[in-house]
């Protein structure tokens, strides 16, 4: 679901070490669209597949150039280009209802594939259709293999549906691989399977988890020297993208964490596009992935407030690595099933409200922040129970925002500020209330 | 029974949704539990060998006001979600000792999570159905999820489940499949004489009735229809698709055939045609009934299709063994499953010079006349179209 080029601070980077980081994810990204846009001249096959259960060190082995319908779909939210898209799709047949990722790559298609960087986009030779925590993306990639007639394979994710991982479950995911997917990409790709290499992708995968969970927890700290939403879609980008398993990534990742490292000893707060910010008045956990086509209005919203955001769910829909899970060399295909069964937006509602609250007392975070998406049943349907429950079982104030993913429409700036000026008022409250009762 | 008491008390049924037919099965002898199950396909076989009665809770229809349930869902998500916690949260499913979720879509799926914390005391599960068809791949993890339902319900009655007993089950649904597929078969050949309007209501019958009462029913309703004299007209004969979950209401299902349609064939409550062959009564019973859903299953969009060829195969199929001359897209709104699939259908259609229309509906939809004079326009247009 995320990978987005880091904002050039305007004021200048506080560190060499930030400008490093910086520098290397955007070279990454745009290597990568490059690489895209010159697959085919260069002999190379292209995949497509998913963020949430995206098998990225899978996908490396067999030489792929490695799309994600996705990232294209926000990367160009994030640049305006996605509103005429959608509307493009609306009236080629596709309903106002349904999710709009899935229209903003179908109008990006009848564009004539102009990917985000102005590049063409290649069609890929193989759609990877891993079919992890979302329904919609089984009907998004028949979609695309009805226009193009790509080749399809499907890797059908169970669901969390009792809060647990079976052995039946992860056998069959297993299976599907050993028998369906690695067959496919081998007969797609033309090279053969190598599990050696596969290892070898996995313990660059480790060494990375191991500092963005690092990043991730930094938030503990007070002040932040992060923003785990805002910030956090940055710090995802590489590892839940093309990118998982690459020796950049982890070398991103090593830069990463030393720059924040370097940030919490200094007791810096966390770098917005306006520069660091300097006052940390609320900490807060978000539930749901946020807007991309006013992204920085609706950051300024919260850092304009002293907002820092401690813990978000949307930094997990990629991966949950902060509660100990590794991909591991030594079982490579059972750590990929477990990936993606193990994914957030597979997990089942009672899962996501556990970790919400565990967020909620382990960040020291002041209440939670809920962001519904119109386009998003797998995240959205049943987050109102969600906010009632975690208000329930902790105590803190939750609010609720809607907005969408890339659809312009959605994204009404009066109102979701309305909201979280009074959402802020209330915390301030509530914090005044539990002074007085200490006193 | 006389045609007009047989469809009075399939109304009747469909009306009542406090589920008395439930409570009278229920209390008619001590110990006997009741199964809720969603939209749209569990294996009811495992429940009715529990001893057990599979309910099919298919929302609220028109007929409540939802008041509860509408807090718990914005305003972009269906109806049938919210009207289902409505009947939670107001004791009409008391008499429900557990609720199945099937995989059907991310609503679904979710609602079973947000049961198991809003019922704490009832037996609460979700239903996964593999996506992959290979009897060694998806069949095994299939036959292993129902090994677990069969257990969980085993633990609740108080004894195993054994394969005699799931495979007297299967014969149970067997014979309601046959009725049905009879049932429909007669529709598709005579339309005049056993109106959809009427055959859903016997169907909806089957979600509340054990499947042996179940099958009579339809087999007297056949009968009556068969000795009844009913005029014909000079109506289109249609396909209706997209309403596998949140259902229309009834009353939209009179307008469609006020305005000049005969609905040939449809995927209303698709649990009781799901499985379009015989299962196997021999045998290993879960094994049976894995690959019945692998290989013998309807095609519908929380299905995935392996091959893009197979893509509105199962669509074709009904609009050319019913002989129907166009179909009706009729799909509940913000209904991801239906609306994704509807291009892909309409695509094949177009290729085929199927000629087809499309609205949204809700289940409370309370205006009609857009829908009479669209389905008017839609049986006219077909009617010129087969006079050039
Ligand atoms: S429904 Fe949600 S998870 Fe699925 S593709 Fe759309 S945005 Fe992604
Ligand atoms: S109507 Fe559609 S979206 Fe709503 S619960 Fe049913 S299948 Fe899901």
């Amino acid at each position: 679901m995320a990978t987005i080029q880091m904002p050039q601070s305007q004021k200048k980077p506080a560190t060499v070490q930030k400008e490093d980081a910086m520098l290397l994810q955007k070279e990454m990204i745009n290597r990568n669209y490059h690489e895209l846009a010159t697959a085919h001249e260069t002999g190379r096959k292209v995949s497509a597949t998913f963020v949430p259960g995206n098998l990225n060190e899978l996908l490396m082995c067999f030489d792929f150039a490695r799309s994600l319908p996705e990232t294209n779909a926000l990367q160009n939210g994030m640049r305006k280009k996605s509103g005429k898209m959608i509307m493009d799709a609306e009236r080629d047949g596709h309903s106002e209802d349904v999710c709009t990722y899935v229209k903003a790559d179908l109008g990006m298609m009848l564009q004539g594939e102009v990917g985000p960087t102005g590049e063409k986009l290649p069609r890929p030779d193989v759609l990877l259709l891993s079919y992890t925590g979302c329904f919609t993306f089984m009907k998004w990639f028949e979609l695309v293999r009805q226009k193009y007639d790509c080749e399809t394979v499907m890797l059908h994710v169970p669901y969390q549906g009792d809060g647990h991982i079976s052995p039946n479950m992860r056998e069959y995911v297993v299976k599907q691989l050993k028998e369906k997917v690695i067959p496919t990409l081998e007969r797609v790709s033309g090279v053969k399977f190598d599990i050696d290499r596969l290892r070898q992708y996995m313990r660059e995968s480790t060494k990375a988890e191991e500092d963005l969970v690092a990043v991730l927890h930094s938030a503990k700290n007070r002040p932040s020297p992060i923003d785990g939403y805002f910030g956090g879609v940055y710090y995802i980008g590489p590892i839940f993208t093309a990118f998982r398993g690459a020796p950049e990534a982890t070398e991103y990742y090593r830069v990463l964490r030393a720059e924040i490292e370097e940030r919490v000893r200094a007791k810096k707060g966390p770098v917005t596009p306006e520069g660091e910010l300097e006052d940390e008045k609320y900490r807060l956990v978000v539930e749901g992935p946020p807007n991309w086509t006013h992204f920085r209005d609706f950051w300024k919203m919260f850092y304009e407030e002293g907002a820092v955001v401690v813990a978000s769910t949307y930094s997990k829909v990629g991966g949950v690595y902060d509660f100990g899970f590794r991909h591991d060399p030594d079982h490579p295909l059972e750590s990929l099933a477990e990936y993606c069964l193990g994914c957030y937006t597979n997990l089942n509602f009672p899962q996501r409200i556990d970790m919400i609250c565990r967020y909620l007392d382990e960040y020291q975070a002041d209440g939670l922040l809920i962001n519904s998406i119109k386009s998003c049943n797998s995240f959205s349907a049943g987050q109102l129970l969600m906010l009632r429950e975690v208000e329930k079982r902790t105590g803190k104030p939750a609010a609720f925002i809607e907005s969408d993913l890339v659809d312009p429409r959605y994204f009404s700036a009066a109102n979701i500020k309305n909201r979280l000026e009074s959402y802020f008022q209330m915390i301030k409250q509530k914090r005044a209330a539990a002074g007085a009762a200490v006193h | 029974m006389k045609l007009t008491d047989i469809v009075a008390r399939c109304e009747h049924l469909f009306e009542d949704l406090d589920f008395n037919a439930v409570k009278e099965w229920k209390a008619a002898q001590p110990g006997r539990m009741a199964i809720g199950y969603m939209p749209i396909y569990v294996p009811r076989e495992i429940i009715h060998a529990a001893g057990m009665l599979p309910v099919g809770i298919y929302g609220g229809g028109d007929q409540i006001e939802v008041i509860q349930g509408d807090a718990y869902y914005q305003s972009y998500i269906c109806r049938i979600p919210r009207s289902t916690v409505e009947l939670g949260l107001t004791g009409r499913l008391d008499c429900l000792d557990g609720m199945l979720f099937p995989s059907i879509c991310d609503v679904i799926r979710n609602l079973s999570g947000m049961w198991q914390l809003m019922f704490k005391d009832k037996y609460v599960h979700y239903v996964d159905v593999p996506q992959n068809y290979d009897d060694s791949i998806g069949g095994e993890f299939y036959a292993h999820e129902m090994q677990q339902v069969r257990e969980d319900l085993a633990k609740l009655r108080g004894k195993p489940i054994t394969d005699d007993e799931l495979r007297a089950a299967i014969a149970v649904y067997n014979d309601n499949r046959a009725a049905i597929a009879e049932l429909y078969a007669y529709r598709a050949q005579a339309p005049w004489q056993a109106p959809t309007s009427e055959v859903y209501l016997v169907l909806r019958a089957g979600l509340v009735l054990p499947p042996e009462a179940h099958t009579q029913l339809v087999r007297d309703y056949l009968a009556a229809v068969k000795a009844e004299q009913r005029p014909k007209k000079d109506n289109a004969r249609v396909v209706l698709t997209g309403a596998f979950c949140e259902q229309p209401p009834l009353s939209l299902i009179k307008s469609i055939e006020m305005a000049g349609c005969y609905v040939v064939d449809d995927d209303f409550v698709l649990v009781s045609r799901w499985l379009r062959e015989p299962v196997p009564t021999d045998g290993d019973p879960l094994t049976a009934l894995s690959k019945a859903f692998l290989h013998h299953s309807v095609q519908s969009s929380p299905k995935y299709d392996e091959r893009r060829e197979d893509k509105g195969k199962f669509l074709l199929h009904q609009v050319k063994t019913r002989g129907a001359e166009g179909v009706i897209f009729a799909a509940p709104s913000f209904c991801d499953p239906a609306l994704l699939e509807r291009p892909m259908l309409q695509e094949v259609l177009a290729k085929h010079k199927v000629p087809y229309t499309a609205f949204k509906y809700a289940e409370n939809t309370g205006q009609m006349a857009p829908i009479r004079e669209q389905a008017g326009t839609f049986a006219d247009s077909i009617k010129l179209w087969s006079a050039a």
